[in-house]
């Protein structure tokens, strides 16, 4: 089955639908896929549910899609960084669930691995645990949290090879390796596409099965908070 | 005289152990790291999925694919290694990271934190705080003594949403260092030339004072 599409576009169609839950990786504009972001945006696709760690920033990543009010609910851990999302949440335009940040890649890595729920002490005695399921174990307080799965996700990696076998790159591999395990169906773009036997199996980080469509992509790769020293 | 935004964070470096794995909170507790003794091997965890942080970049080094928890760009060591946010919550949640530093906006006397929330006001979310209260081994916070309406942020119950209960172990603010200890806090060092009548006037929690403060 060829797995590689010539464009984000071509890799979004026939997948989309309003009202959908989509998972996108990276942490703050690291690691994002920001070539299928922008065609989800052009795609028109409304009222989603966005799992992602951050919102972007006004400009770039997600913030494209809140900028077009084509997100209703964010299920994030820090969206400080977004003016526009701090303005649509507070008028009540958009819903919002914080998650620790812990927590949502657990959800998102046990929605991958058929586990519907775990419990975590992450939360206890806080506005997270409302509602929640608590138990003991070994005299400890716990919370049960719920498997998070997504009708598509959206990750970005460094090289793939034609199989769809990941590689991701330094700090932005993040939250991409479990997103790339909970979609329904999760499409990958990447800097390089190698022949199958160029990437060192021991090497891969997210195996073939976890990927149904892939992309090379060209990368803008924002920097937040460019700091240096003298 | 109250210790400034680098003093706080000198003071806080001697919390360091030689083998230590630390967890550096956004803002003053960043500045830690400037503070590490030459002679003291500290492994500094990024929550974003690193392990062995090296310094911010030289201009020629910026690579948008190495930054910290703070967005900020960052640069390896020899030792460093990368990992998804799973595999870095698992460090953090299972109690592997030996120490915490985190800035609060609050701090109730039982050890309950607050920093991440305003209710109406400031919509910006808990990142990893709360992962890294309920997990990581000791948890130190250093903030100033009072906001900035001179109110005192060492509270009896914080009033603002929290990030965990009962989990902190010290408090370092601008005044002094206080303990979680059974029944309360315990003013355990004065910042210099900061005199425990101050203390007293810009505090609402309810602490005993150490012998070796005092005297």
């Amino acid at each position: 089955m060829k797995k590689v599409y010539s464009d984000a576009a071509a890799a979004l169609d026939g997948l989309l639908f309003d009202g959908m839950t989509i998972m996108a990786g990276g942490f703050g504009l690291c690691g994002i896929p920001e070539n299928l972001i922008t065609a989800l945006r052009d795609s028109g696709t409304r009222d989603l549910t966005v799992i992602s760690n951050n919102a972007g920033v006004d400009d770039f990543g997600l913030g494209l899609l809140l900028q077009t009010r084509q997100i209703k609910k964010m299920i994030s851990s820090y969206v400080g960084e977004n003016k526009t999302f701090e303005k649509q949440f507070l008028s009540g335009e958009l819903e919002l669930e914080f998650n620790p940040q812990g927590t949502l890649a657990e959800r998102c890595r046990a929605g991958g691995a058929g586990i519907p729920a775990f419990y975590t002490k992450t939360g206890v005695g806080t506005l997270v645990a409302d509602g929640k399921d608590h138990k003991e174990f070994n005299g400890e307080t716990y919370i049960m949290e719920t498997a998070l799965i997504a009708d598509v996700s959206l990750v970005k990696a460094w090289k793939a090879d034609t199989e769809g076998n990941l590689v991701y790159r330094k700090t932005a591999r993040n939250f991409n390796p479990m997103m790339a395990t909970a979609g329904k169906v999760t499409i990958a773009e990447v800097e390089e596409i190698v022949e199958p036997g160029e990437l060192d199996p021991d090497h891969i980080h997210t195996p073939s099965i976890f990927v149904k469509r892939l992309i090379k992509g060209d990368h803008e790769k924002r920097i937040e908070q460019r700091t240096t020293r003298a | 005289m109250a210790w400034t935004r680098e003093q706080l964070a000198e003071r806080a470096a001697k919390e360091l152990q030689d083998g230590f794995y630390v967890n550096l909170g956004i803002g003053i507790p960043t500045l830690v790291a400037n503070f590490i003794p030459d002679d003291m091997d500290v492994t500094l965890q990024s929550e974003n999925g690193m392990l062995g942080m090296g310094p911010f970049p030289r201009e020629d080094e910026v690579d948008p694919d190495l930054i910290n928890a703070g967005k900020q760009t960052i640069t390896e060591l020899k030792k460093t290694s990368y990992f998804s946010s799973a595999d870095s919550f698992a460090m953090i949640r299972g109690g592997h990271i030996n120490l915490s530093i985190l800035g609060a906006m609050e701090v109730s006397e039982k050890g309950d934190i607050a920093n991440w929330m305003i209710p109406g006001k400031m919509v910006k979310g808990m990142g990893g705080a709360m992962d890294l209260v309920a997990g990581v081994q000791r948890v130190v916070v250093i903030m100033d003594h009072t906001n900035k309406a001179g109110e005192s942020k060492l509270l009896k119950e914080c009033s603002l949403p929290l990030t965990g209960t009962g989990c902190v172990d010290r408090i370092i603010t601008t005044l002094g260092v206080f303990d979680v200890v059974e029944g309360g806090l315990k003013l355990v060092e004065l910042a210099p030339g900061v005199t425990l009548d101050e203390i007293a006037q810009a505090t609402e929690a309810s602490y005993k004072v150490a012998d070796s403060v005092a005297a």
